[in-house]
Order: structure tokens, then C-alpha cells, then sequence
């Protein structure tokens, strides 16, 4: 059994919270770059350069990308034989309450009804997961709701079939226009149940950006997808242009005989993520 | 390491603009065109236009005359000490839907956010000679570059969402909605979903 101490996790979170918010990784530096070295429309690619300048500029003077410095998002794996001395739940929001503070990023969690700040962007939302070893994975999604307004949850009947799924996503996607700031990234989280699609949809956010599914059949749906959003000229911010999304990542999940659920969660171009295992 | 071929191209083909506008500078702007905006404009998102139109409701004065005025939909984050203010890129503006009507009939001249707006507040605004602009979403830090000064004007315990007056230089914007009805977003086919 290997020990951790909560007072570490704490750090850990704080500094993931601040680093997520300035410094993009090379996955969405990179997918930006290649966008712009592909665009063909005149505004479209003038914008995708203030993008990446955005992104120094965030980097080197430690200003936000974006002012929408999110909801946390929590995936945790942690492994079975770690012991975690203290209380795992409060050491995380304690390091999301710090990271906040410290780092002068903007407080947007407010209570659903009264819409009143908690003021210190907790709670943060945790997503636990057990696997074998004695590692503890974090990794920190802090997301802006520009693009998270725009998800949506649909429970299809199995006989709408893959055409069905793939035109569901593809509407969605279209109808969701320049709110949620394209080029975006699409998941999808196919199968499962209710609450499972919108996890795999979530998750499917996590891979690198651009990266295809091992399965097969739904890398080739990921790239059918992608293409015929493009396809549709919205582009970079709705200004026209081949690059309204930049990928999309599919998650399945074996479901029920009589259901067919269908997540799609949407992130915006500043996709920030940051990772550490302890 | 920068990440740049080389200066923006961005910067080759801005009208410039000054704030708050002019009424020929209002009538002469199209829809696709890009902007680069210098002078004074207020802020406000949901809280402020919240309670804006609650002292509409009350019958009370507001805390500013928005006549004429640009107002711009942004929450900045925090500024660090010595900063002017921290990153500050618009936020969707189909939220503020319902309030605009309202603030443009008292002679609100633009709004600037990000996305499409309504087929209520485009007739409002043809109806007033109102511009919608959209400014860079997720450019928090090139943006807040652009602002040389942040004033708190009113709501300061809504924090983010309180009304500022901001004074900005070079701010880059694209011209959505025109005094003629021209809409940028349907033009290239990117209407929404929530403009219903």
C-alpha cells in the first residue's frame, strides 16, 4: 500500500488549475497550427493567427486564454493500492479554491437558483475511477460554458442506426453556429445509459486532439463526421472558412437492446487540460 | 518560443474606429467587415443587464446613460497587481436576448459579444440603427492587451459581471449585424440554433 498525503494532492490541483489556464498543451497548439496553414478563408485565417498569438501572449505574461477560466472538471484514476491519508473530496476543492485564488483566474460557479457566487469556483466536479497499481492519475479540465451550453443528450431509438447518430451529431453541431467559439472539438459519447453518454462524451475530450478511436468502424465515422461539419463553410468563429472543427472523438459503450443514448459535448479551440500522475 | 510565422496578417486590413461612434461611422460600417476599436465603452453580462432592466422596471435612473454607446458582453477574469485587468473575450450573447430590445430603445448604439443574436433584436436594431459586433471569442489575453483603462461603474458585488467602463485601443471586432440588415452569420450560413 503506498501512502499520499491530501495536503499534496491539494498542490497538485492548485498548480494544474493555474498552468490549465496559461499554457496550452501541444495537442491544441498543434491542431491550430496545421488549421492555419490549411485555411483558405482570408478572415478565417487571420483569426486562427490571433489564436495562436493569443496563446503566447497568455503563456509569457500569464494571462488567462480565456477569461472563461471554466467549471473544474476532476478525472481522477486512482489506483487500488494507494492510500490516501485525509479526505480525498476536500483535498481536491481546497486545490481548485487555491489555484483559483492564487493564480487571478475568474470565479464562475454560482448556485443554479439563486445564481449567487460561491466565489471561490467550487465545488469542482469529480469524476472517480479505481484501477489496478498504486499510481494516482489527475487530470484538470476547466470548462469555459460558452461551448458546454451548446452539448445536448439524446436518447435515439435504436432504429435511427448509425445514419441517424451521425446526422444527429452533425445537426447539433451546425445548429450550435458560433456560439460555442469554433473550431471546437466534438465528443461524442455513444451507448451506455443516461448518465454513461455524457461521461463517454466528457471523456472523449480528454484524448489528443485529433487522435482516432482503435475501433475501426468508429474512427471512420469520426472522420466521416468531421469532414461533413467542414464541409457545411461556417468556420473559425462562424466567419467562414474550411474549419469549423477540428476534430471529433467518439466513445461507445455496449447499451440496453431498446436504447441508443447519444452524447455530444462541445469544446471550444481553447482547450485546456493538464495532466499529472503521482 | 513564439509560435508566429511573423506579424498577424490580422492587422492589414482593419477600419479603424473610434468610440463611442459617430453617427456616419454607424451607418457607413458593413456586416463582415473588421474593426479596430479606440476610445470608451461599458461592459455588462446576464447580472448587470439582469438588474439594468430592473431599475427600468422600477422606474429608476440607470447608473449610466448608455445613448450612443457601445456596450460590450465580457466577465474579465482578475487582474494581477500592476495590470490594467486580466484576460477579457466576449461571452455568448444570446443570453442577453431578452434584455437588449429594452437598452437599445433607450438609445444604446452597438452591443459586441460573441454568436448570433435573435430575430427580436435584430428587428430591434434595424428598428433603432443599432450594430452588433463580434469580438475574438477565446482571446482573453491578446484582448486585454487592447484596454488601457477598467473603471468600476455600478454593481461592484456581482464581481465579474459588474458594468465597467473600459477605455480600449486597436480592439479588434467583426461587424455581424449592419444599420442596412445585413447579417454576417447568416451570410456565411452560421445562424444558431438559439436565435429562435
Amino acid at each position: 500500500m503506498r501512502e499520499i498525503d491530501s495536503s499534496e494532492i491539494s498542490k497538485v490541483v492548485r498548480d494544474l488549475a493555474i498552468a490549465a489556464a496559461h499554457d496550452l498543451e501541444p495537442d491544441i497548439l498543434d491542431a491550430l497550427l496545421v488549421a492555419r496553414d490549411r485555411e483558405t478563408g482570408e478572415l478565417a485565417g487571420n483569426i486562427l493567427e490571433l489564436l495562436l498569438t493569443n496563446a503566447d501572449i497568455a503563456s509569457r505574461d500569464r494571462i488567462p486564454v480565456c477569461q472563461d477560466t471554466g467549471t473544474g472538471i476532476l478525472f481522477l484514476e486512482l489506483g487500488q493500492e494507494v492510500h490516501v491519508r485525509g479526505d480525498l473530496n476536500e483535498a481536491l476543492q481546497e486545490g481548485v479554491r487555491l489555484g483559483y485564488e492564487e493564480g487571478y483566474l475568474r470565479k464562475s460557479v454560482c448556485d443554479p437558483l439563486t445564481r449567487k457566487n460561491t466565489g471561490t469556483n467550487t465545488p469542482a466536479v469529480v469524476h472517480l475511477d479505481m484501477v489496478p497499481g498504486d499510481r494516482l492519475t489527475i487530470r484538470f479540465l476547466p470548462k469555459g460554458c460558452g461551448s458546454e451550453n451548446m452539448s445536448s443528450l439524446v436518447m435515439l431509438p435504436p432504429a435511427s442506426g448509425t445514419e441517424g447518430v451521425v446526422r444527429h451529431v452533425i445537426d447539433r453541431v451546425l445548429a450550435a453556429g458560433s456560439n460555442p467559439c469554433p473550431p471546437m472539438i466534438v465528443g461524442v459519447g455513444l451507448g451506455g445509459s443516461f448518465e454513461k453518454a455524457a461521461l463517454l462524451a466528457k471523456k472523449a475530450l480528454l484524448r489528443p486532439v485529433g487522435m482516432r478511436s482503435d475501433r475501426a468502424d468508429v474512427a471512420a465515422l469520426e472522420e466521416r463526421m468531421l469532414r461533413e461539419i467542414n464541409a457545411q463553410g461556417q468556420g473559425v468563429h462562424g466567419f467562414g472558412g474550411i474549419t469549423t472543427a477540428l476534430a471529433v472523438h467518439m466513445e461507445t459503450f455496449p447499451c440496453h437492446i431498446a436504447s441508443l443514448p447519444v452524447a455530444i459535448n462541445i469544446q471550444c479551440h481553447a482547450h485546456r487540460h493538464k495532466e499529472i500522475v503521482i | 518560443m513564439s509560435l508566429l510565422r511573423g506579424e498577424p496578417a490580422f492587422f492589414d486590413n482593419l477600419i479603424e474606429v473610434s468610440l463611442p461612434f459617430t453617427p456616419e461611422a454607424l451607418a457607413s460600417l458593413k456586416a463582415g467587415q473588421l474593426v479596430s476599436l479606440s476610445g470608451t465603452l461599458y461592459t455588462g453580462r446576464d447580472q448587470t443587464h439582469r438588474r439594468l432592466c430592473a431599475l427600468l422596471d422600477e422606474g429608476k435612473e440607470l447608473p449610466v446613460d448608455l445613448a450612443g454607446q457601445l456596450l460590450y458582453y465580457v466577465g474579465p477574469s482578475p487582474a494581477r497587481p500592476g495590470r490594467v485587468i486580466g484576460a477579457a473575450g466576449p461571452t455568448t450573447s444570446y443570453r442577453m436576448d431578452s434584455y437588449t430590445p429594452r437598452l437599445l430603445a433607450l438609445g444604446l448604439a452597438a452591443t459586441m459579444g460573441k454568436g448570433a443574436r435573435s430575430a427580436e433584436v435584430r428587428q430591434a436594431m434595424l428598428a433603432h440603427g443599432a450594430l452588433y459586433l463580434a469580438a475574438i471569442g477565446g482571446a482573453g489575453a491578446f484582448l486585454s492587451k487592447c484596454i488601457k483603462k477598467s473603471e468600476l461603474v455600478a454593481f461592484a458585488d456581482a464581481g465579474p459581471e459588474a458594468l465597467f467602463r473600459f477605455e480600449v485601443e486597436n480592439f479588434p471586432a467583426v461587424v455581424i449585424n449592419d444599420l442596412a440588415g445585413r447579417d454576417y452569420y447568416a451570410l456565411v450560413g452560421a445562424a444558431s440554433c438559439c436565435e429562435k
